[in-house]
């Protein structure tokens, strides 16, 4: 099966398809991770966009039923030099190819991906067309620039859950494999929870739901235009922001919402929540060129001077000079500067801009959650102190 | 946290000689270690005992010692410069023992010096078995199930906690004899029986077997701050149970998930936490329950290592460099990322591409050792290849190992062998396994005899697929995509030559399928390693070859020159081939002009993306070096560097137009032939031995008629005399024609007239066609017959007669200049019967430039890198010979002791896998430190066992009475002690092995043999000289074989009794040279 990718510039490759056989629009983005194919399809914040993979071979652990970090693949198309024709691994439950098709996604493989990831570096994330069903690349490149553009693009309430849930590791015995847990946070898991959390759902990923509850959470997730009332009608210790799709500015909706809880919960914000928070403070966002994707990137917490490699996914980011006198940014990248945490100085409220949850990626971050718990458990002790 | 300031002075301790499993890369590491820390303002002390190294350059340390790596000789270097600190960890095992046993014994704090890099507690927990195992304990992390037992019985207790299969390990034994594999408890007590009965202390190892089990290793770094990053991760192709050395290993991981990976991930940063590396590299191995994923930890070196030079080469990141610079203090986020510049060296490491290591072993040098790979390392040499798929970089990788006319499994193979064969890992497995998947074989048949992953196993499937595609065709049926899929899937030209046939049916040529390709566009272009997927722009042309859209490669419009490379380390072709290319890049640096490396060796210096202007890490095969000529269009390439792998290729790239600088490949042609070499001679009246070639049986005994027995014999265009022997008579002669060569009319048999006894003199010579400069004459120390590698060798000559020196000093000159040389010259001479003859030239860079370069403190390699771009020797103020103040001696290290059941004796076959280099003011002195540096242990006193043949036995006597009045007691065999008794001299008796108890053997295992002199008896070596030959290596006893290594030995034990050790740096013996 042919298939192409156009871009809105006019560019074209031609490979070979896999997957579905369909066609996708989106914003062409790249990820430099080079394993966890399974978790980037399947995070919501991948909505609206065709994913590159900078590593040429994929596939090759094949997919199972674990690492799924959602309902449902999310990204629109995936992009790759190489599609594996085997699949190895002890987990595994089927290939690659056979879950794209399963639920409709196009994949294109045999192109030269470096050459794609190359022209996106140096023009900046564009929208794309992958067709497996191309009259003409004429016909593509229109398709292309017919998508809608990711700035100004809400997303989030598109991938948001529609109702409120309590969160249940419904896969506690498939995720199983204690192994995978570290063994501390398993064991605290077994606690009765004893903080209740409320996740405001963007395109939240399920790790870090578990990072919440293995750490003796109980999470009620809401939908992104949740009222603060609601909210506060849930009576949470915690309010935690997570990460999703798109541009954040279009939300104002929840940035009133946002508004009228800092001061008066823990609030823990990632991502897109990082976005939301820093346009709750009164900040602003712009979107980044081509965006941060990938398992390495080198973080700087300037409060201690550790660096920490992270997950991360964005194509929006604060801009530092926007922000008013009570915030501080706590975090950087040190790739190229941006933002990557802030602090409000008055209230027990911070988020950072990567993924603490990983899935995929390492594990550096993890420790944001506790931080958060200790917020938590400060305030408690604080409120019950001022009773 | 910025770089130390209360440090100044550090001392860098190298690792030595080449050996099996400690090679270049150490050159590799120490060398960025080296740069790094005095581009940082440190003052550098280097100590290392090889001087084919480029660490030990004089420009790269502020003083540069090379003497032996002992305790005692680092010792005296610490006391004699009074560094602040030393860093332990960029020079192998070697460096970081030393370390250790200098912080135990209280030099360290004597002195005041302080470890950096890894703390003493640091090497000790990683290094120690017992705490190693009892630290992953308490961080909770997995190892192999195992206990120590010193009886049968505790060995009952012992199983059914560890489990079988079981692997047995009995203490201190050589290479592991006695030990095994038990998968039942009836084989269980008898390997445990026979394990505790071979150990010395009669205690073995239990250990559960993860054999099989899928193997991985993580290169991690860690900084003074805390902040630990991973390089890279490394999937290894054979499973659990081969060495890593000895494995073909890939990069990234392939068959792990992220939730996997991490894992593996998490425990690595722990365990580099716990073990308390503080600062630099370390790396860790892993094995994987393929079946449940269950993972436990195999061990960690707390130092770079191999896989860390890998590691560097595979993603572009400097390992080493930067370890050296997180010793003194910087953090990860202080150090740039060189090849992106904007981005810091706090990140890991993304690659875009699939790396293949693929070993390259020696086995045909030790024909009776067993061929079997195991925990012990036996590789001499990798090749590292990158390509976009895993297909394309092993394809490379395949090729760059340079298996002439590729590896061919017997034609009678039954089914029952290749099973065997695919079972019992060898260096050969690979093909099999090939084989295997071509004859039909299914994958999961392959996995269950190998257990090689099945993913790798399915790659090689489809190789093997598209091959049956391909097989018999014309080449003009093939079209531009399938030609172009097939380039795709790393198919060379000589590969789909051999495939695919002409128009008529019959076999092509290479060069027809490149004409065919090129006809049809089908083209590489080059990618970049940027250690970052591309992410941000890179600033390094670190290049690879592949098939795709979009060419990389930038090439400047500058005067360049492009360096052939010397491929992966074998013996005869190592490091000094390395060094050669190292410098004509520096060399054309200097000259402005841009300085183009091509090779495939991960381990090295060349291979190092500062050390040329720009690197193409591809295979040097004729193929891939055209398409880079044809991407650069160069001004001119250097082939004479690299060894014989550039030479094998220099008439075809002649043929094809390639500007080849130098000496011409036709007269490193005629230096080849036969007879035309001879009527040069002849033309020039110089001698040679008699000689002549033969392509049969018949035309060989006939030459040996002529000529008259014995004679040397060996196959044409070969390097480090493989294949090479002295025969005595037809029958032996026949044996060899029939069985150890295959001669044709392409590749006749040398046979040379064997000058017995004769003295080999080894000449290097810069020439510039108009000029000669004798670099240096070196005597070797063992007589003719011995291959010039192996025999240690002497700066300057001594005893040889100034006639004699002056007949070759004539004679280089005429032959270079006859020859046309433009840059280096080697030439071996002999001295039979007071006449001098000329054995060989070679108008290359030989093995012995490195040696030469250090001992005169003239860069040979360099200047014949500038004569070749065309400047001339006059303007670079030399004499006609250049002089050494002092005795420099070069010896030879061997690697028998990998090699169960080979006789360590010294032949004209080549077998050392590197060398050593001893300085003093006189030969004993110097001898001494090259053994020392070697690694032998010669005695101050104590048992001296002589026997030597009939021919030795005048010289016998005079060695005995200086041993005697030197204080040591002999024993002889009954031959040898006669002649020596009835000189009136105390010698005792003993049996030979087969004679009676106690025999030598006995004596020397009980220790009451502290050297043994033992000359081979002529024709065939016999059992019992063999049997007393292995003892003495496995109870390290020094075994000297040839007379003239005897007396020299006696010198250095002179020396050893007479002499305080002292140690000088290389730059103090120049300025010293300088100022005379």
């Amino acid at each position: 099966m042919d298939a192409i990718l156009a871009l809105e510039d006019g560019r074209v490759w031609r490979g070979r398809g896999f997957g579905a056989a369909t066609e996708v629009v989106g914003e062409v983005v790249f990820n430099t991770s080079i394993t966890g194919y399974q978790e980037i399809l399947t995070d919501p914040s991948y909505c609206g966009q065709i994913v590159t993979m900078t590593y040429p071979l994929i596939g090759n652990y094949g997919v199972n039923g674990e690492d799924s970090e959602s309902r449902k693949i999310f990204a629109e198309g995936l992009v790759v030099r190489e599609l594996s024709r085997a699949v190895s691994n002890w987990r595994a439950a089927e290939s690659l190819d056979d879950y794209l098709r399963k639920q409709n996604i196009p994949g294109l493989s045999d192109i030269d991906t470096r050459s794609l990831v190359r022209h996106i570096r140096e023009r900046g994330s564009m929208r794309g067309c992958l067709s497996t069903s191309a009259v003409s690349e004429t016909e593509v490149v229109a398709k292309a620039r017919s998508a809608p553009t990711m700035l100004g693009l809400d997303l989030a309430t598109v991938v948001s859950c529609k109702a409120p849930y309590v969160w249940t590791d419904s896969q506690a015995s498939a995720y199983g494999a204690p192994r995978l847990i570290p063994a501390a946070a398993a064991a605290e898991a077994l606690l009765e929870p004893r903080f209740h959390v409320v996740a405001y759902d963007f395109g939240l990923k399920y790790n870090s739901l578990r990072s919440l509850a293995a750490l003796g959470c109980r999470v009620t997730v809401v939908p992104a235009l949740t009222s603060a009332a609601a909210v506060r009608a849930l009576k949470p210790d915690g309010i935690w922001l997570s990460n999703g799709p798109g541009d954040p500015e279009p939300l104002t909706g929840v940035i009133g919402n946002l508004k009228k809880l800092i001061g008066h919960y823990p609030i823990f914000g990632i991502c897109l929540g990082h976005q939301l928070m820093g346009l709750a403070v009164g900040g602003r966002t712009y979107k980044l060129p081509f965006g941060h994707h990938g398992g390495n990137q080198p973080v700087k917490d300037l409060t201690t001077g550790r660096v920490e490699i992270t997950a991360q996914n964005h194509g929006f980011a604060v801009d530092a000079d926007s922000l008013p006198q009570d915030c501080e940014v706590t975090h950087i990248n040190l790739n190229d500067n941006t933002v990557e945490g802030l602090r409000h100085k008055n209230y027990p409220v911070f988020s950072v801009q990567y993924h603490p949850e990983a899935a995929p990626g390492p594990h550096d971050a993890s420790y944001l959650f506790r931080r958060f718990l200790n917020m938590m458990e400060s305030e408690k002790s604080s409120a019950v102190g001022s009773l | 946290m910025p770089k130390r300031t209360d440090i100044k002075k550090i001392l860098i301790v190298g690792s030595g000689p080449i050996v099996i499993g400690q090679a270049c890369e150490f050159d590799y590491s120490g060398t960025q270690a080296c740069k790094a820390l005095k581009s940082e303002g440190f003052e550098v002390i280097l100590i290392n005992s090889n001087p084919a190294t480029i660490m030990t350059d004089p420009e790269l340390a502020d003083r540069t010692y090379i003497e032996p790596l002992t305790p005692e000789a680092v010792r005296a270097c610490i006391e004699r410069e009074r560094p602040d600190a030393l860093l332990p960890t960029v020079g192998g095992q070697t460096a970081l023992n030393i370390a250790v046993t200098l912080a135990e014994n209280g030099t360290l704090e004597e002195f005041g010096v302080e470890l950096i890099g890894a703390k003493l507690d640091a090497i000790k927990v990683a290094e120690d078995r017992l705490l190693f195992k009892r630290a992953m304990e308490e961080i909770g992390i997995a190892m192999p199930r195992s206990g120590y037992v010193k009886s049968l019985q505790e060995a009952h207790d012992l199983i059914s906690f560890v489990g079988f299969p079981a692997i047995i390990r009995p203490s201190f034994t050589l290479g592991g004899t006695g030990g095994g594999i038990a998968y039942n408890s009836e084989e269980y007590d008898e390997i445990v029986t026979r394990a505790l009965q071979a150990s010395p202390l009669h205690e073995t190892l239990i250990e559960q077997s993860i054999i099989g089990w899928k193997e991985y290793e993580l290169e991690v770094m860690r900084d003074l701050a805390d902040n630990v990053v991973i390089i890279c991760s490394i999937e290894n192709f054979d499973p659990m149970g081969v060495h890593t050395g000895d494995s073909i290993t890939v990069a990234p991981a392939q068959t792990l998930t992220d939730r996997e990976y991490q894992v593996m991930r998490d425990a690595a940063l722990q365990i580099i936490r716990r073990v308390g590396v503080e600062t630099g590299g370390s790396n860790i191995q892993f094995a994987l329950n393929p079946a449940n994923g269950a993972m436990i930890v195999i061990e960690m070196n707390p130092r770079v290592s191999r896989s860390s030079a890998l590691a560097s080469k595979a993603t572009g990141f400097p390992i080493a460099k930067i370890a050296a610079k997180l010793a003194v203090g910087y953090t990860l986020d202080e150090i740039p990322n060189d090849i992106t510049r904007k981005t810091p060296a706090s990140f890991e490491p993304t690659i875009d591409y699939c790396v293949v290591k693929i070993p390259k072993w020696a086995f045909e040098k030790f024909p009776s050792s067993d061929p079997t790979l195991g925990v012990q390392m036996k590789s001499v040499g990798e090749a590292m290849a990158i390509g976009r798929t895993f297909k394309e970089a092993f394809q490379k990788g395949l090729r760059s190992l340079e298996v002439r006319g590729g590896y061919r499994v017997p034609d009678n193979l039954d089914d029952s062998e290749l099973r065997r064969r695919l079972v019992v890992p060898s260096a050969e497995r690979i093909y099999f396994t090939l084989h295997a998947l071509t004859v039909g074989y299914s994958i999961a048949e392959v996995h269950e005899l190998t257990k090689i992953d099945l993913w790798f196993l399915d790659n090689l499937k489809e190789i093997i697929e598209r091959e049956h595609e391909l097989r018999g065709r014309a080449l003009e049926t093939i079209s531009h995509d399938e030609l172009y899929a097939a380039k795709q899937m790393g198919f060379s030209d000589l590969r789909l030559a051999a495939l695919l046939t002409n128009s008529q049916g019959a076999a092509l040529a290479e060069t027809e399928v490149r004409k065919r390709r090129i006809e049809l566009g089908v083209r590489p272009v080059f990618k970049r390693v940027d250690t970052c997927g591309a992410e941000f722009e890179s600033f390094t042309p670190y290049l690879y070859s592949t098939y795709e859209d979009e060419d990389e490669a930038a090439v400047t419009d500058r005067k360049k020159i492009i360096i052939l490379g010397s491929g992966p380390n074998r013996i005869g072709q190592g490091i000094e081939f390395d060094y050669c290319c190292c410098h004509a890049a520096f060399a054309l640096d200097e000259e402005g002009y841009e300085s183009i490396m091509v090779n495939c060796n991960p381990e090295t210096v060349s291979t190092d993306y500062d050390t040329s202007d720009r690197l193409y890490f591809e295979p040097v095969t004729f193929e891939d070096v055209m398409e880079i000529v044809e991407k650069e269009k160069p001004t001119g390439v250097i082939v004479q560097f690299g060894g014989q792998t550039p030479l094998n290729l220099a008439m075809k790239l002649l043929g094809a137009g390639v500007p080849i600088i130098g000496t011409s490949p036709t007269s490193i042609d005629l230096a080849e032939d036969r007879k035309l070499f001879g009527a040069l001679l002849n033309q020039l009246q110089i001698p040679q031995p008699p000689n002549g070639t033969a392509t049969s049986n018949e035309e060989a005994r006939n030459v040996a008629a002529e000529i008259g027995y014995p004679v040397l014999v060996r196959p044409s265009y070969v390097l480090g005399g493989r294949a090479m022997q002295i025969v005595y008579d037809d029958t032996s002669l026949d044996n060899y024609m029939t069985h150890a060569v295959a001669a044709s009319p392409e590749h006749p048999v040398l046979i040379d007239s064997f000058l017995e006894n004769a003295s080999e003199i080894d000449v290097d010579a810069l020439c510039d066609g108009e000029r000669v400069v004798i670099a240096g004459i070196q005597q070797h120390i063992e007589e003719a017959g011995i291959h010039s590698g192996d025999s240690s060798c002497v700066l300057p000559p001594y005893g040889i007669k100034d006639e004699h020196l002056d007949a070759m000093r004539r004679y280089t000159r005429e032959m270079a200049m006859a020859l046309k040389v433009v840059g280096l010259v080697n030439i071996q001479f002999a001295i039979f019967n007071d006449k001098v003859y000329v054995l060989e030239v070679n108008p290359r860079a030989s093995r012995t430039v490195p040696f030469v370069s250090k001992a005169t403190g003239v860069p040979l390699a360099k200047i014949a890198a500038k004569l070749m771009i065309g400047r001339k020797l006059s303007e670079f103020n030399l004499p006609e010979e250049l002089q050494v103040e002092r005795f420099y001696i070069k010896t030879p290290v061997f690697p028998f002791v990998k090699f169960q059941g080979v006789d360590p004796i010294l032949g004209p076959e080549m077998r050392s896998t590197g060398e050593v280099m001893g300085v003093a003011e006189n030969f004993g002195g110097a001898y001494l430190k090259a053994q020392q540096g070697a690694g032998t242990r010669l005695p101050r006193e104590g048992g001296v066992f002589i026997s030597v043949n009939d021919q030795d036995k005048p010289f016998a006597v005079e060695l005995a009475r200086e041993l005697i009045e030197m204080g040591f007691r002999l024993v002889a065999t009954r031959g040898t002690q006669r002649i020596i008794e009835s000189a009136g001299l105390e010698c005792g008796f003993v049996y030979k092995v087969n004679e009676g108890r106690p025999n030598v053997s006995d004596m020397i295992k009980s220790k009451q043999i502290n050297l043994i002199i033992n000359t081979p008896l002529g024709r065939v070596s016999f059992y019992d000289e063999r049997a007393i030959r292995r003892a003495a290596m496995q109870y390290s006893v020094p075994c000297v074989t040839t007379m003239t290594g005897a007396t020299a030995t006696v010198a250095a034990i002179r020396a050893l009794r007479e002499e305080t050790l002292t140690v000088r740096s290389l730059q103090e013996y120049h300025a010293q040279a300088a100022a005379k």
